[in-house]
């Protein structure tokens, strides 16, 4: 590894003892007294009429509490969405239903097997409809998927904020290029397919209405604890500060948990209701038509550049599938892959993605939302010009870089300032690791013995750390959930009276490491031993207003607040060592535990005695008040832009199509890093899912709606054994949007991954023919891409 | 995740067992429960009654009967796996057994319990078919003895009656010159999870020639299937590479091959034919 | 119906309806909950524990099954304050993240390396193929294990490879 930490050393993480003794709480763990059960009776069509909902059979059940239908809910309104583009998703629907598994009743009883005996006991009469699943058929509107209204719901057109003539004259701009004598034009239409998160946590809410006090303790396994908050207050006539959510473990998110979903109001309507605690748990096969899934586009990748690797003009077009209704984020996600449409390349780019509705469950955010996508399309059709005018694929990369000589202040050719970028340095790094002219004289012998290997390279850029305050006037605005805050980071750093800390922060973990990467920010800035302090996440009641965990932004933007809170605690304890040691200010240092003078490591005084002089007033400097704590907020000037170059060598089977990955090498580039230990975890887990997609991963649905891989048993993951131990190592060029220097790295290894094993297979079976493979790369798809490569 | 609510029946010896499947027609009966279990969980069954035959005696062992060795309606995937014996008489059946499932599932999920659950991608059925098994069937009126030939009926149908619990199955020991193999293509790529294709071969060389040969595939059409052409085209062949090509050609003979996620019917057809051959390589292989 | 068994060195025993799958005894009736549900067709692996001795899926079990039965979960390994070398090995080497795969995945490694004091990293990795992780990639899981394996064998485990920074 080239780098370590920049505050210094590794250490073990925090939350661990917890986790590996089965301690940890998560939110199923949870149990109050008389807590009652939910199931819900999910629509079995992907559309269709509902007629008669007859729940009296379940509502006659022993040990069944009340049976819920759209009459009992429908005052509550829709589910509501931060980008509210297309129809609203009732929170029980009794009208059309418009994807198989929508919630059409809700039961509640005294244990969860009797809740499903009753769920099954609800008679739904149901009158199908014909339903649109294909894109292009939904682009056509023949079948609306919402009575009179067009499928199309918007269209994302880059460069962002390109008018008509300036998106006309690049489009002629590149038309022109095409004419040219030496004009090499790659073109491919590829799929992009659908994902099912599955966090190995299924969702889980818990609320308890507390009729006494007018308030909800709601425990959910989500993302963003202090937009639920804020929804639940709004659903409910209330406060936000009437509504405590805990998020406590959560055992994975990927996107998936960031969303506000109609059962998390559903279950505390029924607590309500019911004046008991209310419990649901999802079960995986409902998990996947409930919970959003992402990806899901159909695209054509267009390349224009000459026969010495000069790329003239990029274009996409394509359309997105966006599911049944709209839901946090839902159509803004091909917005997110517009921000990396023209990647870390200075050529022109023209960029238009439709956003359709289907019959389907919702897409939303799903890890990289957005910029695994635009990456894939881009990297995939570089590699098939690299091809077809036969020169490196890392020379044609490396050729149409934006240099690093533009930074700061290079503005992406899609319209976006971009932070810090030193992409050939980057991309060279990976080829020495990865011993590259070794790799591909390795694959040339394999190739002269017969065998199929392949080496696949892709570069990429991906954009987070969201971000700027301005996003509010793009319309992301978290105004919907009571919280107009926006994406600002927010901690508050408290030291007690006995010199311990405390640091509570806005984010939502699900495994990221915040108990120990705060804990050493804090830490490192106070002089003060990480046990010594404790981290708040998750908890509205205890942390500030932040907006949670997602796009590889905790490091960049709440750590950044959580660092400038520790500035502020550190400059008034400054003072207040000074005035005890009767020493200047300047010259006060803080290690082990204190604060002594400069070069006098003798005169100290501990944080206990800072502390108990901060809350005795009588004892400080005239000016200062009592106490020992800060808050920040933290907007950053922009967002982050990490990149990296990921490498992947397989092998083919031919006669069966099966795909060996051997090796597969990561040269990320995230900023400053402050553990590496957990950067490198968190690439690991993002390759893993960017190879699940390349190679298992698939939400396939056929023509009458149906989820076809709803369950472990055909919606493959990766395992163990399918994946290889990664060679991971990294350049560092910090970021100067915040005063950490940390980029993000949550998604990076999931936008670099799925494009690097897709160019490494068609590498493979170049020999062959073979020019694109959709993913994933079953066994299936490879042998049938070999077959009509030989027709 | 919710079974529906049954009977618990945990009959203590085979007679009881078979009177509690009298006494209750739609009772089903639980080994390792590693079928059963997951389509209970999910409602896509829910008998009256569920029989544990659990904790009957005598049912978890492999035992040497002379002639053939048996394998007990307890003995679990992991057990047949780790078999000497059935590796020396049936290796394509402990190969088999080896790729079922994961550890877990291998470890409860039992050999019987995956034939009579006949599922039409599972891995050691077939290899029950290369390998000429007998079932071995008991019910309160007696015991019958089902070829393996006749015993898988359908998807997910054998010839087992509700009343009946397949006490043993029974591998006829391997002759000199005889051997067995399984190969397959999993749904992952590799050796894992369900069979998107798979053959069982059992081939018995003698005097530089095949003398007999049984082949079976699983994972294409409806049911795990002996396949006759195959085994016609080896006996008398010299098993060279080309010979077991052209027998491997008639892979999918007689079965209705149907598409799945997994694979195509051109596909599977192929897979059928690619397996075949590397199974009946190896079988011959290891007939020395 | 009553049932009892031995569940970390401890005799328990509770109701349980037939149906009651072994998973929700130990975790409702027991009150054991480090034992997790991931999926309901028996693939996720998070459900594992030891049952005399082997690793099976505790989801997949009726708790009636289970009478008579020593089950070890994962809250049985630590004893006396001191950590399993897995759950060691897990800590040292960043095993986990989120931690909902946590207790199966070492249930799986803890009985893989009862059986295999030495496996190597193909083994490894076929031994913990029935248990899902959608956070590591299963890198520092299998670095997990071969730091337990070698502290069980009485070695110095390989340095984490942030160390060699």
């Amino acid at each position: 590894m080239s780098s370590t930490s920049v505050l210094g050393g590794v250490v073990r993480r925090r939350e661990d003892p917890a986790l590996i003794q089965g301690r940890g709480r998560y939110t199923d763990d949870v149990k109050l007294a008389a807590t009652a059960h939910v199931a819900f009776v999910r629509s079995p069509y992907a559309h269709a009429q509902v007629g008669s909902v007859d729940t009296s059979a379940a509502a006659a059940m022993e040990g069944v509490l009340a049976v819920y239908t759209a009459a009992d809910t429908d005052h509550l309104g829709p589910l509501i969405a931060q980008v509210p583009v297309g129809a609203l998703r009732p929170l029980l629907n009794s009208g059309t239903v418009k994807h198989v598994g929508e919630a059409v009743a809700m039961v509640v009883a005294e244990d969860p097997y009797v809740a499903k005996d009753a769920a099954d006991a609800v008679e739904v009469d149901y009158d199908p409809l014909p339903a649109v699943v294909d894109l292009k058929h939904s682009l056509s509107d023949e079948v609306p998927v919402h009575e009179g209204a067009s499928n199309t719901l918007i269209s994302w057109v880059g460069p962002f904020g390109a008018d008509e003539a300036a998106l006309a004259e690049l489009q002629q701009g590149i038309e022109a290029a095409k004419q040219r004598d030496d004009a090499v034009v790659v073109s491919q239409e590829m799929t992009n397919q659908r994902l099912i998160p599955v966090p190995i946590e299924p969702r889980s809410v818990m609320a308890d209405y507390q009729a006494g006090y007018d308030r909800f303790d709601i425990y959910s396994s989500t993302q963003i604890p202090s937009a639920l908050a804020g929804a639940i207050g709004k659903y409910f006539g209330m406060s936000m500060n009437q509504v405590t959510v805990k998020a406590m473990e959560v055992g994975g998110g990927f996107g998936c948990k960031l969303n506000v979903y109609n059962d998390e109001v559903l279950v505390a309507f029924a607590s309500k209701h019911l004046g008991r605690p209310v419990k649901w748990t999802e079960t995986r096969r409902e998990a996947a038509n409930s919970t959003i899934q992402g990806r899901g586009w159909v695209a054509t990748a267009t390349v224009t550049g000459t026969e010495d690797g000069e790329i003239l003009g990029f274009e996409l077009e394509g359309i997105a599938d966006m599911g049944a209704y709209s839901q946090n984020f839902t159509v803004a996600i091909p917005f997110l892959g517009l921000f990396v449409g023209s990647g870390q390349y200075g050529f022109p780019t023209y960029w238009k993605m439709d956003c359709v509705t289907t019959h389907t469950m919702t897409t939303d955010a799903y890890r990289g939302a957005g910029r695994p996508e635009a990456a894939y399309y881009l990297e995939r059709i570089i590699d098939m010009y690299a091809r077809r005018i036969g020169m490196d694929p890392a020379d044609v990369r490396r050729k149409n870089y934006i240099s690093s000589s533009e930074f700061p202040g290079a503005v992406s050719p899609m319209g976006f300032p971009m932070d810090t970028g030193d992409y050939a340095t980057n991309l060279d790094a990976a080829l020495e690791t990865a011993g590259w002219s070794d790799l591909l004289a390795e694959r040339d012998a394999a190739r002269a013995e017969g065998r199929y290997v392949g080496v696949g390279l892709a570069t990429y850029v991906e954009v987070c750390g969201f971000g700027p305050s301005g996003l509010v006037d793009l319309g992301f605005s978290w105004a919907e959930y009571q919280m107009p805050s926006a994406f600002n980071g927010s901690s508050l750093v408290r030291v007690h009276p006995d010199g311990s800390a405390t640091v509570s922060i806005g984010t939502g973990p699900s495994g990221q490491g915040h108990q120990t990467t705060w804990a050493q920010i804090v830490g490192d800035g106070l002089g003060l031993d990480v046990e010594r302090i404790r981290v708040i996440h998750g908890d509205t009641e205890e942390a500030p207003p932040s907006i949670g965990t997602f796009g590889s932004r905790s490091a960049a933007v709440d750590g950044a607040a959580c660092y400038e809170a520790t500035g502020k605690v550190r400059a008034k304890a400054a003072r207040i060592a000074a005035h005890m040691l009767e020493a200047s200010e300047e010259d006060i240092e803080f290690a082990d535990g204190g604060a002594h003078v400069a070069g006098a490591p003798d005169s100290s005084v501990s944080w206990g005695e800072i502390a108990a002089c901060a809350y005795q007033p009588h004892r400080l400097p005239e000016g200062l008040e009592g106490g020992l704590e800060a808050h920040a907020i933290f907007s950053p000037g922009n967002a982050t832009w990490p990149f990296g170059t990921h490498i992947a060598v397989v092998e083919v089977d031919p006669d069966t199509g099966d795909v060996d990955l051997l090796r597969y090498i990561g040269m990320d580039d995230c900023g400053n890093v402050i553990s590496p230990m957990i950067v490198d975890g968190q690439i690991h887990g993002g390759i893993a899912q960017g190879i699940g997609q390349a190679m298992f991963e698939d939400a396939v649905y056929d023509a009458d709606g149906n989820l076809l891989s709803g369950s472990l048993v055909d919606y493959i993951l990766p395992t163990a054994s399918d994946l290889p131990s990664f060679e991971l190592d990294r350049t560092v060029t910090p970021t100067d949007v915040n005063p950490l220097g940390v980029k993000g790295i949550g998604e990076a290894g999931t936008i670099g991954s799925a494009h690097t094993v897709v160019n490494a297979v068609v590498d493979a079976l170049e020999p062959l023919g073979v020019t694109h493979i959709d993913m994933p790369l079953r066994p299936r798809r490879v042998w049938q891409a070999i077959q009509d490569a030989r027709a | 995740m919710y079974p529906r609510e049954f009977e618990y029946i945990a009959p203590s010896d085979l007679d009881e067992a078979l009177a509690a499947l009298d006494a209750n027609p739609g009772a089903k009966v639980l080994a390792g429960g590693m079928s059963l279990l997951p389509m209970m969980k999910m409602r896509l069954l829910s008998p009256d009654a569920v029989v544990d035959i659990g904790r009957i005696a005598g049912l978890d062992q492999i035992s040497d009967n002379g002639d053939s060795i048996s394998i007990g309606a307890l003995v679990t995937h992991a057990e047949v796996a780790a078999s000497d014996l059935v590796m020396e008489h049936g290796a394509a059946l402990a190969t088999a057994a080896s790729w079922t499932g994961d550890r877990q599932v291998r470890n409860r999920g039992t050999c019987c319990g995956s034939l009579v659950h006949a599922d039409v991608a599972a891995d050691q059925p077939v290899a029950a078919l290369a390998l000429a098994a007998t079932m071995v069937a008991v019910s309160s009126s007696g015991t019958r003895e089902i070829a393996a030939a006749d015993f898988f009926v359908d998807t997910m149908m054998s010839a087992l009656e509700p009343n009946e619990i397949l006490t043993e199955v029974r591998i006829p020991k391997a002759g000199p010159g005889t051997a067995s193999a399984y190969d397959k293509l999993g749904r992952r790529g590799g050796h894992t999870d369900y069979a998107v294709a798979g053959v069982a071969a059992s081939v018995t060389r003698s005097n530089g020639s095949i003398s007999a040969a049984t082949v079976a595939v699983t994972g294409v059409g409806s049911k795990p299937v002996l396949v006759g052409e195959v085994a016609d085209a080896l006996v008398g062949s010299d098993g060279s590479e080309a010979a077991v090509e052209a027998a491997a050609a008639h892979a999918t003979c007689g079965i209705e091959v149907l598409e799945d996620l997994y694979g195509s019917v051109a596909y599977k057809t192929h897979l059928a034919q690619v397996f075949t051959a590397r199974a009946v390589n190896a079988a011959l292989s290891a007939a020395g | 119906m009553k049932v009892s068994m031995s569940v970390n060195g401890k005799q328990v025993s509770g109701d349980a309806e037939p149906r009651t799958l072994l998973v929700h005894f130990l975790r409702d009736t027991l009150g054991l909950t480090g034992t997790h549900v991931g999926c309901e067709s028996s693939y996720c692996g998070a459900c594992t524990i030891s049952l005399d001795g082997k690793a099976v899926l505790s989801c997949t079990m009726l708790a009636a099954q289970a009478d008579g039965a020593d089950i070890t979960t994962v809250e049985g390994l630590a004893s006396n304050g001191e950590l399993h070398p897995v759950q060691e090995g897990f800590w040292e080497r960043h095993g986990l993240q989120c931690g909902f795969c946590t207790p199966g995945m070492i249930m799986s490694a803890v009985t893989l390396l009862e059986e295999n004091p030495e496996p190597s990293e193909d083994e490894i990795r076929q031994g913990i193929e029935g248990n899902l992780c959608r956070c590591t990639g299963y890198h520092n899981i299998v670095r997990a294990i071969e730091y337990a394996g070698a502290k069980m064998r009485g070695e110095e485990p390989a340095p984490a490879e942030w160390e060699n920074a």
